[in-house]
């Protein structure tokens, strides 16, 4: 197994809060949002006023692409999709969205959803994270 | 600011060198530099060094006391500097050199850049070179530096309409280059259609819209004007060598269709050396992907932003156009051997504007080099001339 950066425990722990659900922040003094989040505003920098923001988790899909060539972590889940989306109330996010490949489109809205990135095999620890889908699924199925 | 012209260059065979280990690579180019320049290792005052992960890629960290070492010049006990910009490394060691022959400091400097990728399985690889994007944000969610190259390819296909075919033309007019030239990793051509059926890596690139990872190593030697002509008649003289910086990750910049270090590099470089895009007459540059190579078409201000597909379709940028671009295959084809690639970029060109590339041979007078790390966060830009 390949030592990756990603994979050391408290690296990963420190950032549970911001990965489980979209929690970036936001610079008062500018009105800038960001996610990751930042501790310091690069437009307003000594000025800055940052303070931690929940985003609502909608928005639609800037770009995507179908990944075939994938790290090992991820070989189960071939192909799988990441995206650009722009959330309604925030910042342009990262992200794997959930769903057909040849349902994506630019444009698609989507919406968030806690899922398992993947793990240090069996006995392992597991890299849960945040993740999209589609948004008419989301508003059809009922135990969303 | 003293002139800094260019007084020998060498580089090593790019590829799988599965006999050759890293100490060799690098001491290959470095002989073929000092003999091109006619020059004992004893005249060297400094070396910079370009490599992007020797501590991954080899467990070897300390590179530049190594390649000091290896090349006899640790006899001389002369500094000796490794610098780091992911696959922009090679070309901050070029600027590192040239800086330090600008300034009056030193009268004749060496610039290396090297990487041995072979050690390492693919898988390994790989994970090296997404640590050149945002590991936290982009590695995590499974973005490959393809993946990110990807999202900027169907920002450009949307927007503008750019199509596979057409990254496509620029993998085919890379290969074709690199046929000439010995030094390169592929030397066969490929067809529009070879590219098109090539086997996804991440929609909508295909795996001959991706430059190979190669090992390989690169030299060149930087003098101030007043002792250059002591060594040589044809001095490639440097304009100017910029570099700027820009968010490392994609989701943080404000358009995916335009590399800003690249813009503001370029204009800083055109700047300095009282030249317009229109008076660059050949173009090494950065095309990790197919999608990299027009991107920079427009953000070196060849063409309008949106419309770098036009310089493909119309030829312009292959061997007999008006813009020769990548004419040693670039690469695509001469192979990337990351932190090597900017110094490669600076003996290419220097061949050009000497007249000494051979069959590849273009006609210029000026040139142009990119280099650039990761997805764009470095971007460094160098305009040569010959004296």
């Amino acid at each position: 197994m390949v030592e990756r950066g990603d994979r050391m425990i408290p690296r990963f722990w420190r950032k549970i809060k911001y990965r489980y659900d979209i929690v970036g922040s936001v610079c008062e003094n500018c009105g800038s949002k960001f996610y990751p989040p930042r501790n310091f505003c690069p437009i307003c920098r000594r000025r800055s006023k940052i303070k931690e923001q929940r985003f609502n988790g909608r928005g639609k899909v800037l770009s995507y692409t179908i990944v075939h060539d994938t790290p090992d972590e991820f070989k189960l889940n071939k192909p799988y999709i990441v995206a650009l989306i722009e959330l309604d109330d925030g910042p342009i996010i990262t992200s794997q969205v959930v769903c057909n490949p040849e349902e994506i489109e630019v444009g698609m809205r989507v919406v968030k959803t806690f899922r398992k990135y993947f793990e240090d095999g069996e006995d392992g620890v597991i890299y849960y994270g945040t993740k999209f889908v589609p948004e008419k699924i989301a508003t059809n199925a009922k135990n969303f | 600011m003293e002139r800094v012209a260019i007084i020998g260059v060498g580089q090593s065979k790019f590829g799988e060198l599965w006999d050759k280990g890293f100490r060799e690579i690098v001491l290959r180019a470095g002989i073929d530099a000092l003999e091109d320049a006619g020059l004992e290792g004893k005249e060297i005052e400094a070396m910079y060094v370009g490599n992007m992960s020797g501590g991954r890629y080899l467990a070897q960290e300390h590179i530049a006391a190594l390649i000091a070492d290896y090349s006899g010049l640790s006899e001389m006990g002369i500094p000796s500097t490794r610098v780091e910009g992911a696959d922009a490394s090679g070309g901050l060691a070029l600027r590192q050199a040239y800086l330090s022959v600008a300034s009056g400091l030193h009268d004749v400097v060496i610039a290396a850049g090297a990487e041995k990728v072979t050690d390492v399985g693919s898988e390994m690889t790989t994970d090296i070179m997404a640590s050149s994007a945002d590991r936290e944000w982009e590695g995590f969610v499974g973005a490959t530096i393809p993946a990110l190259y990807a999202l900027m390819a169907r920002m450009h296909f949307t927007r503008y309409g750019t199509t596979p075919e057409d990254l496509a033309l620029i993998s085919v007019k890379n290969h074709k280059n690199g046929v000439l030239n010995p030094k390169a990793q592929f030397r066969r051509e490929i067809s529009v259609d070879d590219v098109l059926n090539s086997p996804f890596v991440a929609e909508p690139l295909r795996l001959l819209d991706c430059a190979p990872l190669s090992d390989g190593a690169a030299a060149i030697i930087l003098a101030n004007e007043r002792v250059a002509k002591e060594y040589t008649d044809s001095p490639v003289y440097i304009k100017a060598c910029t570099q700027a910086s820009d968010y490392l990750a994609l989701q943080n910049r404000e358009d995916i269709t335009t590399m800003r270090a690249v813009r503001i590099a370029a204009v800083m470089a055109y700047g300095q050396a009282g030249l317009t895009p229109e008076d660059i007459d050949v173009v090494e540059l950065h095309d990790s992907f197919t999608i990299a190579e027009l991107i920079a078409y427009e953000d070196l201000g060849f063409v309008e932003k949106g419309r770098g597909a036009e310089l493909i379709r119309e030829g312009i940028t292959s061997l007999k156009g008006s813009l020769p671009t990548n004419p040693s295959g670039g690469l695509k084809a001469c192979g990337h051997a990351i932190g090597a690639t900017g110094i490669r970029q600076a003996v290419e060109i220097t061949y050009q504007l000497r007249g000494k590339a051979g069959k590849r041979q273009v006609e210029a007078e000026t040139g142009l080099s990119l280099n650039i790390g990761g997805t764009g966060a470095t971007a460094v830009v160098t305009i040569y001339e010959i004296g």
